[in-house]
Formats: structure tokens, C-alpha cells, sequence
């Protein structure tokens, strides 16, 4: 395995998130039922044209000027034709030669303290086919066209990446992007972000590139992973064994865990590409790319770059609150109502409610602890009304929709004995009880302060400041 | 009869006559002569006598329009809502278009009704109407002559009465050479006048709809109701429509025509040519300018248009698959065998020829020799026609090589076929309007004069065609129908 090394490119789809297709005035609504969204140029029909839904392009721009692409200022639809019972023309509108956005780069860290920088290729605008429906009737397929003519941004990257885990990493790097730029909603499960990769596998060292498998149908990160992974082992082993690579498409399955071969370049199409005659060329001025470019919303760099100079906050808690939007914007949210607190917020939110989201499969933007919530929570530790152990508790409550910090505080008595007199006659009442562990402290047995304070948080039922048992302790067991 | 457009409006808005009755004599006149014509695939009474009561409702009410209550026939490639719409194809023949064309649309607001739907070549393709599948449409000056295509069954149908305006499509010539075969006249406007929407596309970069009748000032008439901006064309033009009739009274004088040589040297029957002379004079007559110009690649057109359009319509035709709507074959055992049935059974021998040449002509290897190549040469043939313009107002020639010839006289021989369309596919592939009037005969059949214009100079058109009419008569001959 180690004298291996793996190569990988990604093309990604991204649906636009355009309120009608990219050809039509027709909705782009995920779920309608089957063919109630298609109007007479989804369908195909005879005679009717194109008509570029021009938002579609701002997104496309959107997205170049935040890679720092090249963007030309004439684009070109190109027709790639092939017969298939959900392309109602028999052939789908893309572009071939001059994409709207062209080489540009992104950096990704795969791991703690690493950046890579992935090229991109190209993005190009088309759209999108319609589905064939295998499971509803039997002996036949059905179409439903409502997908069809929805705007996808295809990003192409370089074969840049050398690991399944840089793959992902790239991945989630545009996932996130796209999100920020709000250009598309990252839904995997719908089908709005779709990773197919491109793998081969070289000897360390060659300059050569392997011969290529393309894997497809993948709609989870953690699949793309295993999909990657288990082509490059496949690969290596196929070659190790005297085989060779063939160029084709795979198809990953994720319940059996494995890819399967679905057409090899031999049957592959002729696409006979030439530029659409229903469409003009696409003309982008400097004024478009300038009016784009002023309206970027801060982008994650910028924003990771912000926490850490700004709110002092470590690059890689910086990196991990600003790699989702959603997570970004919730911090910020509740950081507004307290920013002293910005390095308390970020410790609970990548901690504990991070935690709790990952064990539930939920969404951030879901979860029943709302930002201004956990300011409260954070707040109160800080102006010592609970320890940090007590908000633990209250985390707990707040998750299972007890109410607010506050709220649960008062209701089930946590608020932090502060009152030292009341601190001493706890601890009097240990001390007494204890006699044999007075003894060893005394004989020099550092450890069993921690024995007393356990007893005696135990006694206020973890209501005693810590700081104060501490100090008041070892005042009172002094020989 | 043969009214013209003109004096269907004019008797429509004195009240000598009703729509109805313009209307009932016209579907009178396609029973009695169609049967023999062939000019229409469908006939469609029962909506026409609807629509001609509305305009009757209309023109009482004095709220008409420019054309309502004028009787019209529309090319079977326009998409008519809930009617047939075949393109003259068995892939279409059960085909019921569920919208209408913007040029339809523009004729239904403006009032007119609508006959039926005429005859043509398949999918716009040809040059004789014999490549129907409701078969050929017979010339009715000779009914054992070709009309001219793609739009035969328009011309046809003018030239015969049974309409006295229609519609019809241009890609390589299919208006200008069926109005010259068929003795009428009629025009196909710059690239980008008239939408293209709902109009079934053969070569998209080509296409172009425009108006028969049995003048330019009809011509003038209809052409203004048709064109316009249409947001739903993206290769549609936001140039404002000039009023044509308001601007065909012009006269020639002065006028610089240029008569480009190449097309009156060989391959141009001598009688045709001495036809057209005759023409030129009359013009010269009239206070025009004549002078001799050059438009050298002239040859390089016929190669140029058939890598071009073949390539579009190979295409354009992928959508007839037999999914949707249109022809399926009979049980097909898998998908393959659906496409493959489907489309084989579907298509007629010429439409499938030219899809096969078009698909090799954009097949990976090949794309560069031919399509590309296609697309510089068409730069050239359009930078003469700019070379040209520089010096001369309009350009004039004959509009085909020879008379209407006789049925099956071509159809073995495709690069002969082809080569009919020699002096008219240079202005699709350039974009340039064009149109054709009949200027006399040749033993017995009409000769066709072909009048070229600048980038939407339609204007300039129809006012030198109108001034040639206003002092010959050739536009008012009318061929004798058998019944």
C-alpha cells in the first residue's frame, strides 16, 4: 500500500438555488408531484426555446469571483447530445468551451494544522435531466421532469488530492462555500450536491497518471469517503494482481459498501458538442463581475481570519465554527448578546452541543437550544451563579425543552452556594466526619483534598463554588 | 375569384362582405381544389367559421384589427394549440400542439383566422414538397410540376386562391423558391425579425418565418402583424417593426441595385435569364441605378449551409425519440429498440439522411473539418454580402436556377436537389432578408426574381418589389385549376 500513491479529481453538481429552471419560468420546488412542474420547454416540445434565466449566471460569478477564478467576459452554451428517456430534448444544454468560470483555487485542511490548496478547473453552468423511475410500475419506467432544467453548477477540480480524506475534505470545503454564498442549499440527500470522483493510483514517485475509474452516486461524505477508499484499494489490487485499470463509470452502492461497473469507455457517448444557436452567447461585463464582487458575503476565510484576530479565538476552533454557515452564524448569534464571551461559546458550541448534534443527526439551525439560550447558559457560569459542572446539568435540561438557564436554575435549586459562612459549616461538618483523612493530609497525603472535596460538593449537591471549598479547605486542615 | 389581402380588409371594413362569407368561400374553394392541389394536410372549417364570427363581432364593434377577419393558412410547422401540427412527418402525424406560436399568437390578437394547415416538406426539408409524408403538392400551373419547398403547400394554395396570404418558414430558400415556382410572392425577413417560438426548428441558426400572398403590399401587411420582439426568441431582435405598408410608396428612383455576376453565369437557365433582364429594365425604367457587383464566395454556400443545417437538425430532431408524444413503434422489446423503431419508422429517407450527415459532421474527430470549418466560411459569405452593401442599396437575381420542375425529375439525385437552392441559402447563412416576386414564364410556368436586402431592410424590400408591381401585372396572373 505504501508504494502506492492515489490521485483524485472531483466534479461536483451543485444545484443552483434560482426560483425557476435555468431555461424556463417553470418552479425548481424539491417534491411536487411527478411532472407539475414542467412547462411546455422542460417537456421538450416541439418548437419551443431556451430562455437563460440570468440569476443563474450572477450565482455562477458568485461563486468565481469567491474562488478567485478567472471569469471571461463571453461565455458560451454548448449542446452534449445523447438519447435518454429523461433528457426530453436528447440533449442537454451545458458548455463545453468557454465556461463561465474558469481556473481558480481553494485551500483545504484535511487535518489539525495542515492547508492544502486544490485547483479548480472550471465551473460551468447546464442543466439538469429529469428522472426515470424504475420501482412504481411494473415492466415499466416512468419520467417525471420536474428536475429537469434546473440550473447545476458542475466544479471541476485538478486531480489535486492524494487521499479520500483530502477528497472529503475538498468536498466540504465547496459544500460550505456554496452555502455561504447562499447560491445553493448543500441538500445531499435531495440530490442538491452531488460528488462524483475521478480516482486512479500510480507508483510513488511516477509522474504518469493511472488510468481513471469515475465513481457516481454518492450522497454522503462519509460515502465518498468509503467509495474512494475502497476504489483505490480495489485498484491497487486489480494491478498488484497483473490486472490493469480500464477507463469507466462505477457506481457506488452504499449498502453493500462496494463500487460496480456501469458503462466502460468503449460504450461511452459521442457528445457532439457545438455551441446552442437557440442561445446568444453570454456577455459578462467588468460592471457584473465589480457589482458581484461588492455583494460577496463574508466568506469562511475571511470570517476564520476575523475570529482568530479579532475574538482571539484558536485557528482550529476558528476553522471548525466557520466551516458550516449554520454554525457560524449561530455562534455569532450568540455572540452578539455577550462578546466577551467569545472563547466560552465557541468551547460549548464545538463541545457539548456539537456533541449532542452529532449523537441526534440534527441540524444545527434545529436544535431546540437556541443561540440566545446558550448566552444565558455561558453567562451564568461566568457570573458564577452555577460552576461549570451545574451547567452541565442545565445543558441537559435546556436540550429536553425545560426552558431557559435561568429558569432551570431557579426551578431545581442550582444556583451556587457563594455564602462563605455557609461554605464553612459544610466543610466543618466533613472534617469532623473525617478524622482518619484529617490525619493523612496533615502526614503530608496531598491527594485526599480531592476526597474532601467531593464529600463536600456532594453535601450542596455540586452547589458549592469550587474555587471557595478549595481555598476555604485548605485553610481549615492546616495543622 | 383571388381576392388579395388588401381588398379582403378593405371590402371586410366597408361591410360588402362578412368574415363568414370571405371565410366560407375560401374553405369552399379548398374542397373544390384541394383534392387535387394537396396544398393542405388539414383543414380546419369548424374553428375558421369560429374565428371568422368573432372578427365579424370585432368589426362591428370597430374594434379590428389590421387583419381581422382575413382568412390565412399557416405552414404545418407553426405549433397551433389544440390542432394538428405534423411538420408533414409520421413522427408527428398524432400530434396535437398544447400551445400556440408566437407568430400564430400574433395572428389570433390581430384577429385572423386561420384556414388550415398546409403542406410541406418534411421537417422543412426539401425543395420540391416531395418529401411529405401526406405526399407532394401539385404546382398549379402545372400539376404535374413541383411547387417548390419546403412551404409548397403555401405557395401553392396563394398562387391557387384557396388562401390569400399564408405563412411559411426559410432555412435555405424554402419561402423565396416556392413563390417563385409557384408565380407569388414572398419574403423572408432578416434573422432575428420573427420569433421562432412554436415554430418547429430545422436549422436554428437558419430558420426564419415570413409571409406569401399575391403582392409585397400584402406581403407588407402580413410581415408587420408577424414580427417583433418576442422575449421567449432569445435570437429574437428588440428592433422596432417600421410600418411596411406605410413605407412602400416610396418609388426606386435613384435606388443603387447591384446584380451580383456569379449569379448569372453558369447553371442559370438562358430563358430564365433573359426573364430576368427583362425585370431589370423595368426597374431601370423606374429611375433605379443597375450595376454589376461580386460576391465571390458564392460557391462556397451549397457546402456551407448542408454542414450547417444537417449538423442543427441533427439535433433538433433527437427530441422525436418516441417518448413524449409523437410516433412509438409497436412493442418495443427494450429502449433501444423504441428509439431505434421509432425513429426508423418515424422519419422519412430525406430527414434521415440528413440527420446521419449532420451527425457525423459534429462526430468527435470531425467536428473541426467540417463544422468549424462550416462556421468561418459562413463569416466570409456574410463578410461579402457587407463588401457589397457598401455600395449598393439592393442586390437582385433570379431566385432559382430554372422553372418549377417536373415531379420525381430530382428526386434520385439529392446533390442536384440541393443545388436549387444555389442562389438563396447565402442569405440565411449571412441572415440577410430576401424576398421573390413573379416577374413572367417560362413555358408556362412563373420565374421568380429575387430582391436582397440589408440586415432589416425589409422596408426597402417590399418597396422595390411594390414599385416593379405597381407597373407590371405578372402578380395578378392566376393559374386555370382543373377540378
Amino acid at each position: 500500500m505504501s508504494d502506492w500513491e492515489s490521485v483524485i479529481g472531483l466534479e461536483i453538481h451543485a444545484q443552483l438555488a434560482t426560483v425557476s429552471k435555468i431555461f424556463s419560468g417553470a418552479s425548481t420546488a424539491f417534491g411536487a408531484a411527478p411532472n407539475t412542474q414542467a412547462c411546455v420547454v422542460d417537456l421538450g416540445m416541439p418548437g419551443v426555446l431556451p430562455v437563460l434565466n440570468r440569476e443563474a449566471v450572477n450565482m455562477a460569478i458568485r461563486f468565481g469571483v469567491a474562488i478567485d477564478a478567472e471569469i471571461d467576459h463571453h461565455s458560451v452554451f454548448a449542446r452534449k447530445n445523447y438519447f435518454y428517456p429523461d433528457l426530453p430534448k436528447g440533449y442537454q444544454i451545458s458548455q463545453f468551451e468557454l465556461p463561465i468560470v474558469g481556473k481558480g483555487r481553494i485551500f483545504i485542511s484535511p487535518s489539525e494544522g495542515v492547508t492544502r490548496e486544490v485547483g479548480i478547473t472550471r465551473a460551468h453552468l447546464e442543466e439538469d435531466a429529469g428522472k426515470s423511475i424504475h420501482d412504481q410500475f411494473p415492466e415499466q419506467t416512468g419520467i417525471d421532469l420536474n428536475r429537469a432544467g434546473t440550473p447545476l453548477l458542475e466544479i471541476v477540480s485538478e486531480p489535486d488530492m492524494r487521499s479520500a480524506k483530502e477528497a472529503v475534505a475538498y468536498a466540504r470545503k465547496i459544500h460550505s462555500l456554496v452555502r455561504y454564498l447562499e447560491i445553493c442549499d448543500g441538500n445531499m440527500q435531495e440530490g442538491s450536491f452531488r460528488c462524483d470522483a475521478n480516482v486512479s493510483v500510480r507508483r510513488k514517485g511516477d509522474q504518469k497518471l493511472g488510468t481513471r475509474a469515475e465513481l457516481k452516486n454518492i450522497n454522503s461524505f462519509r460515502f465518498l469517503e468509503r467509495a474512494i477508499n475502497h476504489e483505490i484499494e480495489r485498484q491497487i489490487d486489480l494491478i498488484e494482481d497483473g490486472g490493469r485499470v480500464v477507463q469507466e463509470t462505477r457506481l457506488y452502492d452504499s449498502e453493500r459498501d462496494e463500487t460496480r461497473s456501469m458503462r466502460s469507455k468503449e460504450e461511452a457517448n459521442d457528445y457532439r458538442y457545438f455551441p446552442d444557436p437557440d442561445l446568444l452567447p453570454v456577455t459578462i461585463s467588468d460592471a457584473d463581475i465589480a457589482r458581484i464582487r461588492a455583494a460577496l458575503p463574508e466568506l469562511p476565510e475571511q470570517k476564520k481570519q476575523r475570529y482568530v484576530d479579532e475574538l482571539e479565538l484558536s485557528d482550529y476552533n476558528a476553522e471548525l465554527l466557520t466551516s458550516n454557515r449554520d454554525t457560524a452564524i449561530y455562534f455569532e448569534t450568540a455572540l452578539a448578546a455577550a462578546p466577551q464571551l467569545s472563547a466560552q461559546l465557541a468551547n460549548w458550541i464545538l463541545g457539548d452541543l456539537t456533541g449532542v448534534l452529532n449523537k441526534t443527526g440534527m441540524e444545527i439551525s434545529a436544535a431546540p437550544i437556541a443561540p440566545a439560550m446558550l448566552t444565558q447558559l455561558v453567562a451564568r457560569i461566568a457570573d458564577n451563579t452555577i460552576s461549570g459542572k451545574i451547567a452541565k446539568e442545565v445543558f441537559e435540561a435546556m436540550w429536553q425543552g425545560e426552558g431557559s438557564a435561568d429558569e432551570i436554575i431557579t426551578a431545581r435549586g442550582l444556583k451556587q452556594i457563594t455564602d462563605s459562612g455557609e461554605i464553612e459549616t459544610l466543610i466543618d461538618e466533613v472534617i469532623a466526619a473525617n478524622p482518619e483523612q484529617v490525619a493523612q493530609f496533615r502526614a503530608g497525603k496531598e491527594k485526599v483534598l480531592g476526597f474532601f472535596v467531593g464529600q463536600i460538593m456532594q453535601q450542596s449537591q455540586g452547589k458549592a463554588n469550587p474555587g471557595q471549598v478549595n481555598a476555604i479547605l485548605r485553610e481549615k486542615l492546616k495543622p | 375569384m383571388a381576392m388579395s389581402v388588401t381588398e379582403i380588409t378593405q371590402g371586410l371594413a366597408a361591410g360588402e362582405f362578412s368574415s363568414v362569407e370571405v371565410t366560407q368561400d375560401y374553405l369552399a374553394r379548398i374542397a373544390q381544389f384541394n383534392p387535387a392541389l394537396n396544398c393542405f394536410i388539414s383543414v380546419t372549417d369548424e374553428l375558421a367559421l369560429a374565428q371568422a364570427r368573432q372578427a365579424d363581432a370585432r368589426l362591428a364593434k370597430g374594434e379590428a384589427g389590421a387583419l381581422t377577419g382575413v382568412p390565412l393558412a399557416h405552414k404545418d410547422l407553426f405549433c397551433t394549440d389544440g390542432v394538428r401540427t405534423s411538420c408533414a412527418s409520421r413522427i408527428l402525424d398524432n400530434f396535437i400542439a398544447p400551445y400556440d406560436a408566437t407568430v400564430i399568437e400574433h395572428f389570433k390578437l390581430d384577429g385572423a383566422v386561420m384556414l388550415g394547415k398546409t403542406n410541406m416538406d418534411e421537417f422543412a426539408m426539401g425543395s420540391s414538397n416531395e418529401n411529405s409524408y401526406y405526399g407532394c403538392v401539385a404546382n398549379p400551373w402545372n400539376t404535374e410540376h413541383v411547387p417548390g419547398g419546403s412551404s409548397g403547400g403555401s405557395a401553392a394554395a396563394v398562387a391557387a386562391g384557396l388562401a390569400p396570404g399564408a405563412t411559411g418558414t426559410d432555412t435555405g430558400g424554402s419561402i423565396r423558391q416556392p413563390a417563385a415556382f409557384c408565380g407569388v410572392t414572398g419574403i423572408k425577413p432578416t434573422y432575428g425579425r420573427v420569433s421562432r417560438y412554436g415554430m418547429i426548428a430545422f436549422a436554428s441558426s437558419l430558420d426564419q418565418g415570413g409571409p406569401f400572398a399575391r403582392s409585397a403590399e400584402d406581403c407588407a401587411l402580413l410581415l408587420r402583424t408577424m414580427a417583433g420582439f418576442d422575449r421567449r426568441d432569445s435570437t429574437c431582435s428588440e428592433q422596432e417593426v417600421p410600418d411596411y405598408p406605410a413605407s412602400i410608396g416610396r418609388g426606386v428612383e435613384g435606388l443603387k441595385i447591384g446584380l451580383p455576376v456569379e449569379y448569372f453565369a453558369e447553371g442559370l437557365d438562358s430563358k430564365l435569364a433573359a426573364v430576368i433582364e427583362t425585370a431589370v429594365g423595368e426597374l431601370r425604367k423606374l429611375g433605379a441605378e443597375i450595376q454589376d457587383i461580386s460576391l465571390p464566395n458564392t460557391g462556397l454556400s451549397i457546402p456551407t449551409y448542408y454542414v450547417v443545417a444537417m449538423a442543427e437538425c441533427s439535433s433538433n430532431l433527437s427530441r422525436f425519440d418516441g417518448v413524449r408524444f409523437g410516433y412509438r413503434c409497436e412493442d418495443p422489446v427494450d429502449l433501444e429498440d423504441l428509439y431505434k423503431r421509432s425513429r426508423g419508422e418515424g422519419f422519412g429517407a430525406e430527414v434521415k439522411r440528413r440527420i446521419l450527415i449532420g451527425t457525423y459532421a459534429l462526430s468527435a474527430g470531425y467536428y473541426d473539418a467540417y463544422y468549424l470549418k462550416a462556421q468561418q466560411l459562413r463569416r466570409m459569405i456574410k463578410e461579402d454580402f457587407q463588401k457589397a452593401f457598401a455600395g449598393v442599396d439592393l442586390i437582385l437575381g433570379p431566385t432559382t436556377p430554372g422553372v418549377a420542375f417536373k415531379i420525381g425529375a430530382k428526386t434520385d439525385d439529392p446533390v442536384s436537389m440541393y443545388l436549387q437552392d444555389i442562389y438563396t441559402i447565402s442569405l440565411n447563412l449571412a441572415g440577410l432578408p430576401g424576398m421573390s416576386l413573379p416577374v413572367g414564364f417560362v413555358d408556362g410556368l412563373p420565374v421568380g426574381m429575387q430582391l436582397i436586402g440589408n440586415y432589416f431592410d425589409e422596408a426597402g424590400l417590399l418597396n422595390a418589389a411594390h414599385s416593379y408591381q405597381q407597373v407590371t401585372d405578372w402578380h395578378l396572373q392566376s393559374p386555370e385549376l382543373k377540378k
